[in-house]
């Protein structure tokens, strides 16, 4: 195991992680709009949003990663593969992402909510400066396992043509017949990004609320 | 005599098949402290929430310094909603006060005073902020201005909303029972900020089961039972004998609570 192959890995090691971190900021939006809509109570948001939700949360990563990658060209749209991989990544973690933050916002206590409409908060302005940050804090744990989840997971984008860290780990343990170093770098790797993960979430977890409810 | 601040006519509030307030006429008279009494159930806080537009009545009117709240009487003597845009002008003439304080958890003492000045009176800001810290030294708290609602006393935490509305400059607070959830050795600090809010004419409407308080600070008592206005005055008629003995069995039950003065 030289340096040139650890070399090689981290490299691979930005492409996992630019992936990941740009797909569950995506995926972080849409979860937002998907989790207004169920909340307007209005049956045709409410129906879309359900229909999007058990559809990704259905169907496994890799055959949702083939189908946007085989689907895309058939109708007409060329997209180069680590964009089919954003696109892929970005609506499985909302639709998980989407369904922690209903949970969260169904938990904030209604009193907040008529503390901001009697103070003359319109329903926008409650959304964005009340609910979706407590929402946030409440869900905020389960977000940092998605994103751990979905760091995992982008080893699936292989599939699209994608050398991240797990490809790369597989190209090189055949080429050079040492698996054993390889994979345990690999792991290694995934384990440090994770960790750096865990990390920024406590430390961000903690200025997001000042102090813990 | 000057118009009342609130007028309330033929009020009836429903829940599905249960109706919670029955033709309720009642004027709260301005700069005064007019308080809501009567047992569990009797339908205060549907009042009151009434009051704060938080609940839409069934039928009946409510008028707020002249001025007709949610719905409005047509021509044709037919109830109608107001635009969204009048309502939310006759709501800013009220501040709300909870019984579970109701402050925002994310935000400071400071952020939760500041926050609708912020975002709903577009002011910069500083200025939203030196407003909000003026608020809180009224209500003795500007050295917890920095603090989150988890870092402050259940007292302190009722201040804090008390000067959340204040800071929007309302013209009538609405205080739904503010010492119930407290401590009893809290209560004390929040009634004495009511009192002071009281004697600098603030116009109150006040849903306690503080009886002594309603006694003293009250100058308007109405008694609430089974969703029915059973009557309103002054204290000094109601709580004079012989009492009506729906109230009589109601103060009964509060004797140990600071109504011990009236028997
Ligand atoms: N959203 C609601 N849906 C159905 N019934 C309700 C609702 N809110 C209140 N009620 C009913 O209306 C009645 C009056 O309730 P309200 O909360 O106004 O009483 P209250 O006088 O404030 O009582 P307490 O002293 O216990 O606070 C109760 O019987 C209550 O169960
Ligand atoms: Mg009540």
């Amino acid at each position: 195991m030289t340096l040139k192959l650890f070399t090689l890995l981290l490299q691979a090691a930005v492409s996992t992680l630019g992936i990941s971190l740009i797909s569950i900021a995506i995926g972080f939006v849409i979860a937002i709009v998907l989790s207004a809509a169920i909340l307007s109570h209005k049956p045709a948001y409410v129906f879309s949003a359900r229909l999007f939700i058990s559809f990704f949360r259905g169907v496994p990563l890799l055959v949702q990663l083939l189908l946007i990658y085989t689907l895309l060209p058939v109708i007409g749209i060329n997209v180069p593969s680590i964009v089919a991989a954003i696109v892929g990544l970005s609506l499985c973690t909302a639709a998980y992402q989407a369904e922690n933050l209903r949970g969260g916002f169904e938990s904030v206590p209604p009193g907040l909510i008529e503390a901001a409409e009697v103070t003359g908060l319109n329903p926008q302005q409650t959304f964005f400066r009340i609910r979706v940050p407590i929402a946030l804090r409440l869900t905020f744990p389960a977000l940092i396992n998605e994103a751990i989840m979905i760091l995992k997971s982008s080893s699936l984008v292989s599939v699209v043509g994608i050398i991240e860290i797990t490809k790369m780990a597989q190209d090189l343990a055949s080429s050079t017949y040492l698996p054993i170093p390889i994979f345990a770098s690999a792991a290694l790797i995934y384990l440090v990004i994770n960790s750096f993960v865990v990390l920024i979430g406590r430390f961000a977890e903690r200025s997001l609320g000042g102090a813990s409810a | 005599m000057s118009l009342p601040a609130i007028v309330i006519k033929n009020l009836v509030k429903r829940f599905g098949d249960t109706t919670v307030l029955q033709d309720i006429n009642l004027e709260i008279p301005e700069g005064k402290v007019s308080c809501l009494i009567g047992p569990s159930g009797s339908g205060k806080s549907t009042l009151l929430r009434c009051l704060a537009f938080l609940e839409e009545s069934t039928s009946g009117m409510i008028t707020i310094n002249g001025e007709a709240l949610g719905f409005f009487e047509n021509a044709n003597g037919k109830r109608e909603r107001l635009p969204s845009a009048q309502i939310r002008a006759v709501r800013a003439q009220t501040g709300m006060v909870f019984q579970q304080f109701n402050l925002w958890p994310h935000m400071t003492a400071l952020g939760n005073v500041s926050e609708a000045l912020k975002t709903v009176h577009k002011l910069p800001r500083a200025e939203a902020e030196a407003r909000a810290m003026a608020q809180l030294r009224k209500v003795g708290l500007e050295n917890r201005a920095n603090h989150y609602p988890s870092q402050l006393s259940g007292g302190q935490q009722q201040r804090v909303a008390i000067a959340r509305a204040l800071a929007l400059e309302p013209k009538i607070m609405l205080f739904d029972e503010p010492t119930s959830a407290l401590d009893p050795e809290l209560t004390g600090e929040v009634l004495n900020v009511m009192r002071d809010l009281a004697s600098e004419g603030m116009t109150m409407v006040v849903v306690t089961h503080e009886i002594g308080f309603a006694a003293t600070v009250g100058q308007q008592i109405s008694f609430l039972d089974h969703g029915r206005l059973m009557f309103s005055g002054p204290p000094s008629e109601i709580f004079a004998k012989p009492r009506h003995p729906r109230l009589d069995q109601f103060l009964d039950t509060y004797l140990d609570r600071g109504a011990s003065m009236l028997v």
